[in-house]
């Protein structure tokens, strides 16, 4: 059975032995809908683990119960060892938890500049006095952080849109902003909910780019769901397959690839 | 916890913001209410002499609720008016108020100059319409997609614009309702209960059968012809009503008249009972806490909403208000509504709301 | 031609981060003060300056305040001349038991009372929103207005149930009370203005201000981002209310001098100020000052100005129609400019700068 979370065969990479990340039975239930029941599923430090499954599988709800947003009528997650089902939106973010949303969620009235510098709020540490003057080491702050967004933003080569209202730009770089946005928090886990929705070949090939060079220089491990099953394959090293809030595989790209449960799910299978 | 899963309510006690606002609200309210009651027997006068008063008397007990129950008769029925519109047009619309004021203070006015009582309710109502027609050219259509703040600040406008209005025309001075005119009944009539006197004013029973026979109506129209689909399709969505051929402008002059209407006979109930006057502007303010309270989408939650601010308020001002210098009347209906808020932010008959993203 | 910021580079962060990056702007800014400080003093008379540039003062104050909670924030609140009456009555209490100590921080101090009031109130911010909201805030005006009549010890048991400003000297000058000069008033009001406008703008430019923004935006994601939403719409509140507060204290004790306090801080002024907010732009503290110029000076503008372009009219029409001619432009300022003055200025500013040759 390939449904079990444990027996990985994956190329094995350096640091990518340890569980970051452990969802343990969990269920969430919105009223009488069952939006996830009793899934299993493990992260592990370094790598890119993508959750796939049809319309209406609980992916995205299963970002939420991740980071905070909603919270699991039954089942674990730990993270870092800590469990932390009930955890605060906020106290993910400040545990190294980031991510991007189905349809973006940036700050529209805002810059690009501002919106990333977002980020950086939780690293900013200077209080209500220094803010209300803006000189001396409020000022000082500022500008720290202002050069590593810059970094930030030459990674993701969008210099000529810093200074714009991010509600004004095309969806694409919406998407590359959001990403910006996330990365400002120097994330442990990233997690990327439909990265390359709407876009066209080219911006979907950038985007590839910039997760796996996430990945690969800072270390980031990512969680992604996504619907294009050739991004999917050649960028995540394991695959959770979700159907009807149930997990159905479990395992590498290949291994996922041809499970007759997976084919089933998503080529629909005669009752 | 039961089966609510979605953003569970975030503990409030568990803020250390959160308590210590409580705290702080806790001494401001024991401060405010120290400062005024007497040292001696404060537990005894807020949480037992109104109930024995109310056990000792219940003549006038009746008497409290049944004016709470007219006032919120009239506060349901401008909430009325203004959820007719909200659920039309997503507008917020302040001016509901003025309109009230605006379409009595036009019959009155045509009367004093010498037109019949009913034609100058016709009359009233052309013009009423003509201030749907205006308001939806002028202001709405100009407006359409901009975000609800400013379509909610464009009605401010057309409050004042409407103040200025009418006051330039029938002056600024009270009137007296037409109120014989219009056949409406005179008068009090007086029960034997509960070993006193309960005095029914009967205008106040008139306003309370026209109101229901007009939610009657108002209901079966939504329900059953072509343009009552129409507009709860609108309600729904714009852009999928606007997509099956719907025209907007035409369902918002629809509904800006009929609120104009709902306006009209609240203005004619309100006028009867006190008199015509600009005063009704801040009145009608307390249809606010009702929408709270009902829910910004639903007429039978405006209605009910209604009766509970009216009868709350009547009651606290009543058994409570002297307590603390009396005059709480013009807050009390805001603490309800806000008191509720806190247990059922979506209001009495709202849908619950799933935050998602 | 005049207005180009080309060949000024900038070579630092710090350069590129100020309030002001482009040298004409600065310029500019100085112009302004340099004619706020000397200019008006030395033109304006007595009349100008106390019913004209006092209350443009008071109100950008008040204006600045309600534009963070209702622009930065996005809360929407109908409360502010309540709060504003907070911070007049505290100020009032504090001068009673303080005699000796200066005015001017006792008005400051004022403000703290108004903030807390104004937290108080925000509480219920957390699970209610838009007009929800807004309505809420209502319970605040109508509750403190009514409190602000009732409670004789907030007006010490005066019998005409009005505040007296009493004289406050300050070196030695009467800043307040009857004696007080319209120069020293007006002195007194553009230093509180200057300063606590150069705060907000360094608060809205800073993390704070941005943390504002992104929940006015998008509140789910903020919280996500790791602010937290309470925390942040609480500051709001009352970084909001102690500028309304400090407003309202000047309100009293450098334009009407005293008087019937009760009647002033009513809802009508509540809306006034979410007009001026609204017309100068949400979101833009130079709009506040738009705004502010806006729906001050228009009804005197209509008072003097119809009779000055033979318009003739009696008190009360004047009245009336001041009343349909305010509700007039609001709607067609809406339409024509929804966001306001201050976007107006922006475009000027997009034009001027590539003048006279736009393409």
């Amino acid at each position: 059975m390939n449904a079990e979370p444990m027996n990985v065969t994956g190329e094995p990479m350096t640091g990518k032995g340890e569980v970051l990340l452990a969802v343990e039975n969990v269920s969430l239930r919105f009223g009488g809908v069952k939006a996830i029941s009793d899934v299993s599923f493990d992260i592990r430090k370094g790598e890119v683990r993508a959750i796939i499954g049809p319309n209406g599988a609980g992916k995205t709800s299963m970002l939420n119960c991740i980071n905070g947003f909603y919270h699991p009528q039954e089942g674990r997650i730990t993270y870092k060892g800590a469990r932390r089902d009930k955890m605060k939106p906020h106290r993910a973010a400040a545990a190294g938890i980031a991510r991007t949303f189905q349809n973006v969620a940036l700050f529209k009235g805002m810059s690009t500049l501002d919106n990333i510098m977002t980020g950086r709020t939780l690293k900013m540490k200077r209080g209500f006095f220094w803010q209300a003057l803006r000189h001396g080491p409020a000022m000082q702050e500022e500008i720290e952080h202002r050069r590593v967004v810059e970094d930030i933003i030459d990674f993701l080569q969008i210099e000529h849109i810093r200074k714009l209202p991010v509600g004004k730009l095309p969806y694409g770089l919406q998407k590359r902003v959001e990403l910006g946005r996330a990365l400002a928090m120097e994330p442990e886990l990233l997690l990327l909910d439909e990265p390359m929705a709407g876009m066209n070949l080219e911006e979907k090939e950038d985007m590839c780019r910039f997760i796996l060079d996430v990945n690969n220089q800072f270390g980031t491990t990512i969680a992604l769901i996504e619907h294009d099953m050739g991004v999917v394959m050649d960028l995540s090293d394991r695959v959770v397959v979700l159907e009807y809030g149930r997990k159905i595989a479990d395992g590498t790209p290949d291994q996922v690839k041809s499970d007759q449960k997976v084919i089933d799910a998503y080529l629909g299978v005669a009752h | 916890m039961s089966d609510v899963a979605a953003r569970p309510a975030p503990n409030l006690l568990a803020n250390g913001w959160i308590k210590a606002g409580l705290i702080l609200a806790g001494l401001v309210v024991v401060a405010l209410v120290g400062a005024q009651l007497d040292g001696s027997g404060t537990f005894y006068k807020v949480f037992i002499d109104p109930f024995q008063q109310m056990v000792a008397a219940p003549d006038l007990l009746a008497q409290t609720i049944w004016e709470g129950l007219v006032s919120g008769v009239l506060y349901a029925l401008i909430a009325l008016g203004f959820v007719l519109i909200f659920k039309a047009s997503g507008v917020f619309n302040f001016a509901q108020g003025i309109m009230v004021v605006f379409a009595a203070l036009t019959l009155v006015g045509l009367h004093e100059k010498g037109v019949p009582a009913w034609l100058a309710v016709i009359l009233t109502l052309g013009v009423m319409f003509v201030l749907a027609v205006t308001i939806e050219r002028v202001v709405l259509r100009p407006l359409v997609n901009q975000p609800d703040i400013i379509l909610f600040m464009a009605t401010f406008g057309i409050t004042y614009f409407l103040i200025g209005f009418g006051e330039s025309l029938f002056g600024g001075n009270p009137k007296q309702m037409i109120a014989d005119e219009l056949y409406l009944p005179k008068g009090a009539i007086d029960l034997q209960i509960f070993g006193g006197l309960v005095s029914l004013q009967k205008i106040d029973i008139a306003a309370a059968v026209i109101a229901s026979i007009m939610i009657a109506a108002l209901a079966l129209f939504f329900q059953y012809t072509r343009i009552g689909r129409a507009l709860r399709a609108v309600a729904d969505s714009h852009k999928a009503a606007l997509s099956v051929g719907i025209s907007l402008n035409q369902i918002w002059v629809i509904v800006w008249f009929t609120a104009g209407i709902v306006a009209l006979i609240t203005g004619i109930m309100w006028g009867a009972r006190s008199d015509v006057s600009f005063a009704l502007e801040i009145v009608a303010l307390k249809a606010l806490p009702v929408l709270i309270l009902g829910g910004f989408t639903s007429i039978p939650g405006a209605i009910i909403g209604g009766l509970i601010i009216g009868i709350g308020e009547k009651l606290g001002e009543f058994y409570w208000g002297p307590l603390i210098g009396g005059g709480i009347e013009s807050w009390l209906a805001y603490f309800i509504a806000l008191g509720f808020l806190l247990f059922r932010p979506q209001g009495l008959f709202g849908d619950k709301i799933i935050e998602r993203i | 031609m005049f207005y180009r910021e080309a060949g000024q580079f900038k070579s630092t962060y710090a350069a590129d981060m100020a309030v002001f990056p482009i040298r004409q702007d600065r310029i500019g800014i100085a112009v302004i003060l340099l004619l706020a400080f000397v200019g008006v003093p030395l033109i304006g008379n007595d009349f100008f300056t106390s019913t004209v540039m006092i209350p443009f003062l008071v109100f950008s104050l008040a204006a600045i305040g309600l534009n963070i909670l209702t622009g930065y924030t996005g809360l929407i609140s109908l409360g502010t001349a309540a709060f504003m009456g907070v911070g007049a009555y505290a100020a009032y209490k504090l001068t009673t038991f303080f005699p000796g100590v200066n005015i001017i921080v006792l008005v400051l101090v004022s403000g703290l009372f108004s903030a807390a009031i104004g937290v108080l109130f925000g509480l219920p911010s957390l699970r209610i929103k838009g007009f929800y909201l807004a309505v809420a805030t209502l319970a605040a005006q109508f509750f403190l207005q009514w409190a602000f009549v009732r409670v004789p010890w907030l007006f010490n048991y005066n019998a005409s149930g009005a505040i007296e400003v009493p004289q406050r000297l300050f070196f030695g000058i009467p800043v307040t009370g009857a004696s007080a000069s319209p120069e020293t008033r007006y002195f007194v009001c553009l230093v509180l203005v200057v300063v606590l406008t150069w705060f907000a703008s360094n608060l809205v430019h800073g993390k704070l201000g941005r943390s504002w923004m992104a929940v006015r935006d998008m509140d789910i994601a903020a919280e996500l981002m790791g602010i937290k939403l309470l925390n942040a719409k609480l500051l709001a509140f009352a970084v909001s209310s102690f500028y309304a507060g400090v407003a309202g204290a000047m309100m009293i004790f450098f334009w009407y001098g005293g008087g019937e306090a009760a009647d002033v801080f009513n809802i009508r002024l509540s809306f006034n100020i979410l007009f001026m907010v609204i017309i100068g732009g949400l979101g833009s503290l130079i709009g506040s000052f738009f705004g502010a110029a806006f729906i001050a000076s228009l009804p005197t503008i209509l008072k003097f100005g119809l009779p000055a372009l033979g318009v003739p009219l009696s008190g009360a029409t004047a009245e009336h129609v001041t009343f349909m001619l305010v509700g007039a432009l609001i709607i067609v300022f809406l339409i024509v400019e929804p966001h306001g003055l201050a976007r107006l200025w922006q475009i000027g500013k997009q034009k001027l700068r590539t003048w006279p040759f736009p393409y």
